[in-house]
């Protein structure tokens, strides 16, 4: 178990990783990598019982599904930073014969991914069916799965999340990136999402707020969602972070969803990033 | 080994096969979890339903999360069969199979019914006549069309211990049912020699076998000697019988209820064009969308029914 003051000096660094690793091929996405650094740091250095060493089946372990699959940076940094994978492979994100590749996958046989995703929408549909694969094999442990807000535009969430409830998948902690832009702009502009909230509660799922750049609450939210599973209903963390969080001039950005820092611009966001754990 | 020789036994609807197969796949592999989007009655998956209540997943009106669902449900070791009718099994979720089955891996069986044009009076927007071609295109995937009632519930059956994401397409009608109720003359991926001759090879899969053969056996009393082989597995292909077959004959017909583009023709061409070029006549939709209308006047409208897989064979083999 972590200290949160050991969790935010990770997440520094998975800050580090993530913008070197975008710079170093001009391309990915690093807004909303930054955005989510602290939850998956948390997650993965202090909530979820797993196993680095990896299986595929996952049983007897918590296992993670990332739907938003462009956020790849910060979900390869923080595998690697948990032991799945040497930190070097970072050095390979994006390139011919990676098994980093632009969006994770299960083709290239890199430890810590279950699911390939980036094509929208389908990851909470999979995390279900492993939620459903644990209760049939008396597997207590649970599923967490994350999902943009952007995303929910994809219909195949709404037809999930109202399975979800029907079928009382309780062993799902589903949360949604909740930072209100998309590549088009704001969500408010793209595709209003109005209540969340109360769509998801008129879904019948239980639902919670967290500020997912705020490392107490991010572990305070994650033990209460886990405190709240196996109630006959599935959970949903709506967690407010910001796109670009730690890199002040990306962040609240949109324009930073999926665009590479240049030479000076890498320079100017490592300056606002402690190097905690060595950079790969 | 003739098509005169070739019996029916009765006529049942291979979705009925299909069932009959989940059923004792359920018995046999306790992983088996069946999986429907409401259209439980139609692919006639009640008796598993019963026997296995906890193993079956009622999805509602929602075939992309069906799909996403199960290919979840492999990573906790089940071998997870979809349900429902083939343009919902493939063209409405082309990308939840794409990403989450395929590309993904996942040990995944798609089963399908009410494909091609025998599904009958619900018209074209169920008739799909292109979900070979979308599902052989897909890295990975194993395509499976079984002919009968016996070889769909044998297929059903076998794909349970054969690793790998499979689509399994059958359909509405009753047919003829023909083939060995043992399953012996079943094995993924081999194709099914029904009878051998020198004069013209006949490829066929799915329903559309049964035509074929009776067009055998017209054939065979002309005096031809036809060399008719039931390929049920489109993918892996067997070209090694393919090859053989039309080493013999030096010209095919194929046959298949499916646009004839990218469906088994086109399947059989790339093989025969790479090996040994040969004429080729295909038999099967013309780039259209279906209709309304009876299955049996559905196949002679659209070009599929017995007398068109003659006339193609004598046509074909003027050719050589």
């Amino acid at each position: 178990m972590k200290s949160t003051d050991q969790l935010k000096n990770i997440a520094s660094q998975v800050r580090r990783d993530i913008v070197r690793m975008v710079h170093a091929v001009q391309s990915g996405h690093p807004g909303g990598s930054l955005g989510c650094a602290d939850f998956l740091t948390a997650l993965y250095f202090n909530v979820m019982e797993h196993k680095p060493e990896f299986l595929m089946d996952g049983r007897n372990e918590d296992v993670f599904f990332l739907s938003n699959g462009h956020i790849s940076p910060v979900f390869y940094s923080v595998l690697s930073r948990a032991g799945y994978f040497d930190v070097k492979e970072l050095a390979t994100f994006r390139k011919i014969n990676s098994r980093l590749q632009g969006h994770p996958t299960t083709h290239e046989h890199l430890p810590g991914v279950r699911m390939a995703s980036g094509s929208l929408g389908q990851g909470m549909s999979v995390a279900i069916g492993a939620a459903l694969a644990k209760k049939l094999n008396g597997d207590k442990h649970l599923v967490f799965s994350l999902h943009g807000d952007g995303e929910l535009d994809e219909g195949q969430n709404w037809e999930a999340i109202m399975f979800a409830a029907h079928h009382k998948v309780d062993n799902l902690i589903s949360t949604i990136d909740y930072n209100g832009q998309q590549i088009d702009g704001t969500t408010k502009d793209v595709m209003g999402l109005e209540n969340l909230k109360d769509k998801f509660i008129a879904f019948n799922w239980t639902v919670m707020e967290m500020n997912g750049n705020d490392m107490d609450d991010v572990i305070a939210g994650l033990a209460k969602a886990k405190s709240l599973t196996g109630k006959g209903k599935p959970v949903c963390i709506l967690m407010k972070t910001i796109m670009g969080k730690g890199v002040d001039f990306m962040e609240g950005h949109h324009e930073w969803h999926g665009i590479a820092p240049n030479d000076e611009q890498l320079a100017k966001a490592l300056a606002q990033l402690p190097e905690t754990l060595g950079d790969y | 080994m003739k098509c005169a020789d070739i019996q029916i036994q009765n006529e049942q609807e291979t979705r009925a096969g299909f069932g009959e197969g989940i059923f004792e796949a359920g018995n046999a592999n306790e992983n088996v979890v069946v999986l429907t989007a409401d259209l439980a009655g139609s692919m006639k998956i009640a008796p598993f339903i019963k026997k296995f209540p906890e193993r079956f997943v009622q999805c509602g009106i929602a075939e992309a999360n069906m799909i996403g669902i199960a290919a979840g449900l492999t990573i906790g070791g089940k071998i997870p069969y979809t349900t429902t009718f083939a343009n919902f099994s493939t063209g409405r979720v082309y990308d939840q199979i794409r990403q989450s089955i395929a590309y993904s891996g996942k040990n995944v069986k798609i089963c399908a019914s009410h494909a091609g044009l025998t599904l009958g009076e619900d018209g074209a927007t169920h008739q799909i006549l292109e979900d070979i071609g979308l599902m052989k295109m897909l890295p990975g995937m194993t395509v499976i069309v079984p002919c009968d009632f016996n070889q769909t519930k044998n297929a059903t059956k076998a794909i349970a211990d054969y690793e790998g994401p499979v689509y399994l397409r059958f359909g509405r009608p009753k047919w003829p049912n023909f083939t060995k109720e043992d399953g012996s003359d079943f094995v993924i991926g081999k194709a099914q020699q029904l009878s051998e001759g020198n004069d013209v090879s006949i490829f066929a899969c799915g329903h559309m076998v049964w035509k074929a053969i009776e067009a055998g056996k017209a054939l065979e009393e002309k005096g031809y000697s036809v060399d008719l082989i039931n390929i049920h597995t489109i993918k892996p292909l067997d070209e090694e019988a393919i090859i053989k077959s039309i080493s013999k004959t030096k010209c095919a017909v194929t046959v298949e209820e499916h646009n004839i583009i990218g469906g088994l023709g086109d399947s059989i061409a790339q093989v025969a064009s790479k090996h040994l070029p040969i004429p080729i006549e295909y038999i099967g939709t013309k780039d259209t969308f279906g209709e309304s209308g009876k299955p049996l006047d559905l196949l002679k409208k659209y070009g599929l029914d017995t007398p068109f897989i003659i006339d193609a064979a004598e046509k074909v083999m003027k050719r050589k």
